[in-house]
C-alpha cells in the first residue's frame, strides 16, 4: 500500500514536470498544444542517445535534454506556433497533431519503433529498506529532483519580476499588455522553458517507463487530464492533479493488473472516467478556474 | 392591467461588484419606455438579465405574469421576448433572407423540422420578405450579411428581433455607431412598430430618448434611481444632478413636455 | 438590364422562393460525381476493395462533418462511434452465424445506427458542457474509455486478436459479398449515397440551418428562440449514428473487427479528411476521403513506415496555407469563373 503511494508520488511528480509547461502556455495564450508530448519524447531520446551511444551518465543527460528541447521549443515557437495564436482551436489542434505525427515518424526513422529504456545510474540502483517498506532509490531521486524543481518554479513565479509579469499575463493578457508587459516575449520564454521541462521530465522518466515513438500520443491524454483536473491559473492545481493522477494510475495498475500491452502500459480507464466526471461537474478543474474561454 | 414584463428585487453581482441592485420594475403592454443612466449604470446587465443571457444572483423575472427566472434565453424568446444587442449579433455567413426566415421558422415552432427544405412555406417566406422590405433591406436580402454596410447590418439586427412579432422588444442602443444621417431611419422604424408591442429603449442619445419615450427609468449604480413619465424625469432635479455636465438634457425639457402634453 | 426588369416584375416573395429553391437545387457536377462513383465498380473492378474503403471512409468523414462542420463541435474522439458501430454490427452478424435474419446486413446497419445514436445521445450531454477545449478532452476521454472497454471485454470482442467469424448474410438476401469486393463496394456506395442525400436534405432543412446559425453565433441563436443545446444534442446523435453505420460497413465488408477500429488514428485521420476536403460542405467528406486514400496509396507505397510523417506534414501545411479545403478552393475557382463569364 505504502509502496503504491510512493511509486504514485514519484510518477505524479514526474507527470507534473512533464505537463506544467503545457498548463502555463495554455493559460497564457489559450493555445492548445497537443504536441507537448513530442518535446517530452525528444528529451527522453536525448537521454537514450547520450547514455546508450556515448555512454554518458544520466546526470549529464538531464540538463542536456532540458537545453536541447528548450532550444527546439523556442525555435518552433518563433517560426511556426506564433502564426497560430489567432487561429481557431480546430486549426491549433490539427496543426499540433500534425507536428506530433511528424515527430513520431522522425523518431521512428532514426531510432526505430522498439521501446527504449535507459539504465539507472549505479549510485541510484536498488532499494532503501525502511522497516516494512523498501523504497526504490531512483524514485527517491525523482521525487527529490521534482520537488526541488517545483519549489524553484513556485518561488520563481512568486518572487521574481518575470514571475509576477507572467502571472499578470496569465490572469488577463489584455490588461497586461495595457500595462506595458511584453506578453509575446513572455510567452516565447515560457514556451521554451516549458518545452525544456517536458524534455527534462522525459529524460528523467526514461529510466522508469520505456520510451518509444508512440509516447506523445500515449501521454497526450495524461497531460490533458492534468490540465482538466488542475486548471491553468496556478501551478499548484496541476501539481495536485499530477500527484492524484500518478497515485490513481499506479494504484489502478496494481489492482487491475490484466492489461493488454506488455510494457508499462498506461491502462486505467478509471482515470479517464474520473477526468470525464471532473469535466462534467467542475469544468474549471478541481483546483482551478475555467480552462479555455 | 398586468405587466407584460416585470422584475422583483432583481440582483446580479460579479464578484464584489453589484451590477444590478434590487431592481423592481414593471412594463405594461404597449409601453414606450426608455432606460437611461450614465455609463456603467448596469443597463446592459439588466437587459441581459431580462432576456436570459445572464442568470440573476437573486430576485425574479416575470414574463406575461409567468415566473421565467430560471428560463434560458431561447424559452423567453419563444414566450414573446425579443431583443437587439448593443454590438451586432448576426450570422455573418447567412443572407438577410435566410436570417429572417430562420427567426420566423423558430418563432412558428418549425425549427426542429429536418425533413422539409427551408423556404417551402410561402406564408413564412412572404412574411420574411415583407419584414425585410419594411425595414429597408429588400434590396440586399440575398447578399451575405458579413459584407453588408454597417447601417444595413444594424437594421438587420432590429429586423431579427421584430420579425417574430414579440410582445416585448428590448432595444439596446439600436442607433449605436450608426452615422447621423441614418439615425432617422432607425427612429422611424421604431416609431412604426405596432402599438401593442411593449418597447424598452436603452439609449445614450437624449434626443432619441425624448422623442421616443412616454416613460423613463433612470438606472444609477445598478439601482433604479428615478421612474416616471418623460416630462417628470426631465424635470427631476436629482436626474439633472446625475447628468450634470451632460447638458443635453436641459434643452430637452421644454420640447419633451410640449410633446407629451 | 433586361434581366433586371424581368426580376423586378416578380414580387419579392417569388424571388425569395426561387432563391431558397435554388440554394438546395441538385447541380450537374453532383449528379456526375455519383454516377461516376457507381461506374468505377464496372470500370476498375480490380480496385473495388480500395473503392469500398474510400466509400466507408467518406461516410465516416460525412458523419464528422455533420458534427464539426455544421454543429461546430470539435471532436477528438469521433472514432469511438465508428468502432462501436463496427463491433455492434460485427457481433450481431456473428450471433446470426451468417444466416438471416440476424446476420442480415441491412439489419446490422440499423442496429449499429441505433446503438451509436443511443450512446451518442447520452454522451452528447457530457460533450456539450464547456468550451472547445473541454469538448476535446471529453471526446478523447470517451473514446479512450471505449478502447479500454473493448480491450478488457475480450470474451465479447476478441480483445487484441480481433472479432473473428463475422459472416454477414447476403445483401437484401440476394447479393453475395464476393471475393473481389465489387458487391461490397456497390453496397457501401449505395449506403453512402442514401445517407448523403439524407444529410443534404437535413442541411437544407430548418433544423440544418439552425445548426449553422448556432455555429455562427450561439448568443443570437438563443435570442431568436433556438434551443441551442437540444439542437446540438440532436446533431451529435445524428453524427454518432452515421459514424456507426460507417463502422458497420467496415465490419460487414471485411468480415472482421479489430481493436484498431477504436484507435486514436481513426479520429485524427477523419478530422484531416474533413478539413482537407472542406469543413461544412458535405462533399468535402467524399473528396477528402478519396484524396486521403490516394495519398495513402502513393506515400505509403513509397515509405510504408513513415506514412505518419507525410500525414503530419499535410496537416501542418493545410493549417498554414489552405483555408476552406479542396471545396473552398473549388468554390473560389467557380466564383471566379462566373465573374469572368458574367462580364461582357
Amino acid at each position: 500500500m505504502l509502496t503504491i503511494l510512493f511509486d504514485g508520488l514519484a510518477y505524479g511528480m514526474l507527470l507534473f514536470v512533464l505537463a506544467v509547461g503545457l498548463s502555463v502556455t495554455l493559460g497564457l495564450m489559450n493555445f492548445i498544444n497537443l504536441a507537448h508530448g513530442a518535446f517530452a519524447m525528444a528529451g527522453g531520446y536525448v537521454a537514450v542517445v547520450m547514455m546508450q551511444r556515448y555512454g554518458l551518465s544520466l546526470f549529464w543527460s538531464l540538463p542536456a535534454a532540458f537545453v536541447l528541447t528548450a532550444a527546439v521549443g523556442a525555435l518552433l515557437e518563433r517560426t511556426l506556433y506564433v502564426r497560430l495564436y489567432d487561429k481557431t482551436h480546430l486549426e491549433q489542434v490539427l496543426f499540433t497533431i500534425g507536428l506530433t505525427f511528424m515527430a513520431m515518424a522522425t523518431v521512428d526513422y532514426f531510432m526505430g519503433a522498439s521501446p527504449q529504456i535507459v539504465d539507472v545510474p549505479k549510485a541510484l540502483e536498488g532499494n532503501f529498506e525502511l522497516g516494512i517498506v523498501s523504497l526504490n532509490k531512483y524514485r527517491i531521486f525523482v521525487i527529490a529532483v521534482c520537488a526541488l524543481l517545483t519549489i524553484a518554479l513556485q518561488l520563481g513565479l512568486s518572487k521574481t519580476r518575470f514571475g509576477s509579469r507572467l502571472r499578470a499575463a496569465v490572469d488577463d493578457s489584455r490588461v497586461a499588455r495595457g500595462l506595458g508587459i511584453d506578453v509575446t516575449a513572455i510567452f516565447a520564454l515560457t514556451f521554451a522553458f516549458g518545452s525544456g521541462l517536458a524534455g527534462f521530465g522525459g529524460a528523467l522518466g526514461s529510466a522508469i517507463f520505456s520510451i518509444d515513438p508512440q509516447f506523445p500520443l500515449k501521454f497526450m491524454i495524461y497531460f490533458l487530464i492534468v490540465i482538466a483536473v488542475g486548471g491553468t491559473s496556478t501551478i499548484t492545481g496541476p501539481f495536485l492533479a499530477s500527484i492524484l493522477l500518478g497515485v490513481a494510475d499506479v494504484a489502478g495498475k496494481y489492482y487491475t493488473p490484466e492489461i493488454g500491452g506488455h510494457r508499462i502500459e498506461i491502462g486505467g480507464f478509471v482515470i479517464y472516467t474520473i477526468m470525464v466526471l471532473v469535466l462534467i461537474f467542475r469544468p474549471q478543474g478541481l483546483f482551478g478556474r475555467a480552462v479555455g474561454k | 392591467m398586468t405587466a407584460v414584463l416585470a422584475t422583483e428585487h432583481l440582483v446580479r453581482r460579479f464578484g464584489g461588484l453589484t451590477a444590478t441592485n434590487n431592481v423592481t420594475f414593471s412594463l405594461p403592454a404597449g409601453a414606450r419606455h426608455a432606460l437611461i443612466g450614465p455609463n456603467g449604470a448596469g443597463k446592459t446587465t439588466f437587459v441581459n438579465l431580462l432576456s436570459g443571457v445572464l442568470a440573476p444572483t437573486s430576485g425574479r423575472v416575470f414574463l406575461g405574469g409567468r415566473d421565467v427566472t430560471t428560463w434560458p434565453a431561447h424559452m423567453r424568446a419563444r414566450a414573446g421576448l425579443s431583443r437587439t444587442f448593443q454590438i451586432n449579433q448576426l450570422f455573418a455567413e447567412f443572407t438577410p433572407l435566410e436570417t429572417i426566415g430562420l427567426a420566423l421558422s423558430e418563432a412558428h415552432g418549425e425549427g426542429a423540422q429536418f425533413w422539409r427544405r427551408v423556404g417551402t412555406s410561402r406564408a413564412v417566406v412572404d412574411e420574411a420578405v415583407s419584414t425585410l422590405e419594411r425595414l429597408g433591406l429588400g434590396d440586399v436580402m440575398e447578399e451575405r450579411v458579413g459584407s453588408l454596410p454597417y447601417g444595413k447590418q444594424r437594421l438587420l439586427e432590429i429586423a431579427i428581433a421584430v420579425a417574430p412579432k414579440p410582445k416585448v422588444l428590448l432595444l439596446d442602443e439600436p442607433a449605436a455607431g450608426v452615422p447621423e444621417g441614418e439615425r432617422e431611419q432607425i427612429l422611424d422604424i421604431v416609431a412604426a412598430l405596432p402599438a401593442e408591442m411593449a418597447l424598452v429603449l436603452i439609449e445614450h442619445d437624449m434626443d432619441l430618448v425624448f422623442r421616443f419615450a412616454r416613460t423613463i427609468s433612470v438606472l444609477v449604480g445598478g439601482a433604479l434611481f428615478v421612474e416616471g413619465t418623460a416630462s417628470e424625469v426631465a424635470r427631476d432635479p436629482r436626474v439633472r444632478q446625475v447628468y450634470l455636465g451632460e447638458s443635453e438634457i436641459d434643452h430637452h425639457i421644454e420640447p419633451a413636455t410640449g410633446k407629451t402634453a | 438590364m433586361t434581366d433586371a426588369t424581368a426580376t423586378d416584375s416578380r414580387s419579392g416573395t417569388d424571388r425569395a422562393m426561387i432563391y431558397f429553391a435554388e440554394r438546395a437545387r441538385w447541380r450537374g457536377p453532383e449528379v456526375a460525381l455519383w454516377i461516376g462513383a457507381f461506374a468505377l465498380a464496372f470500370l476498375f473492378p480490380s480496385r473495388a476493395l480500395l473503392f469500398n474503403e474510400v466509400a466507408i471512409l467518406a461516410l465516416f468523414a460525412l458523419s464528422l462533418d455533420l458534427v464539426l462542420g455544421y454543429a461546430g463541435i470539435v471532436s477528438l474522439g469521433h472514432g469511438a462511434f465508428f468502432g462501436l458501430g463496427a463491433y455492434a454490427a460485427g457481433l450481431l452478424a456473428k450471433a446470426g452465424a451468417g444466416a438471416a435474419p440476424l446476420s442480415d446486413p441491412t439489419l446490422g446497419l440499423l442496429f449499429a445506427a441505433l446503438v451509436c445514436a443511443a450512446v451518442g445521445y447520452v454522451t452528447s450531454f457530457l460533450v456539450l458542457r464547456g468550451s472547445d477545449l473541454t469538448r476535446l478532452m471529453v471526446t478523447l476521454g470517451v473514446a479512450l474509455i471505449f478502447q479500454e472497454i473493448a480491450n478488457r471485454m475480450a470474451w465479447l470482442t476478441g480483445g487484441a486478436d480481433g472479432l473473428q467469424g463475422v459472416a454477414p448474410a447476403n445483401i437484401l438476401g440476394m447479393f453475395e459479398f464476393d471475393l473481389y469486393g465489387r458487391n461490397a463496394y456497390l453496397y457501401s456506395l449505395t449506403v453512402l449515397m442514401v445517407l448523403f442525400v439524407f444529410a443534404r436534405k437535413i442541411v437544407h432543412s430548418p433544423f440544418g440551418i439552425s445548426l449553422r446559425a448556432i455555429k455562427g453565433n450561439s448568443l443570437r441563436a438563443g435570442a431568436i428562440g433556438i434551443p441551442v443545446n437540444r439542437r446540438l444534442n440532436g446533431a451529435y446523435t445524428l453524427g454518432a449514428a452515421y459514424a456507426g453505420v460507417a463502422g458497420a460497413l467496415l465490419a460487414q465488408t471485411t468480415a472482421f473487427v479489430s481493436l484498431d477500429v477504436l484507435d486514436f488514428h481513426r479520429s485524427a485521420d477523419v478530422m484531416l479528411i474533413v478539413v482537407f476536403g472542406g469543413v461544412g460542405t458535405l462533399y468535402g467528406a467524399v473528396v477528402g476521403a478519396a484524396a486521403f486514400k490516394a495519398m495513402y496509396d502513393v506515400l505509403a507505397a513509397a515509405t510504408p513506415q513513415y506514412w505518419e510523417f507525410w500525414l503530419g506534414l499535410v496537416l501542418v501545411l493545410l493549417v498554414l496555407f489552405v483555408r476552406g479545403g479542396v471545396m473552398g478552393l473549388l468554390g473560389a475557382f467557380y466564383a471566379r469563373l462566373q465573374r469572368v463569364g458574367g462580364r461582357p
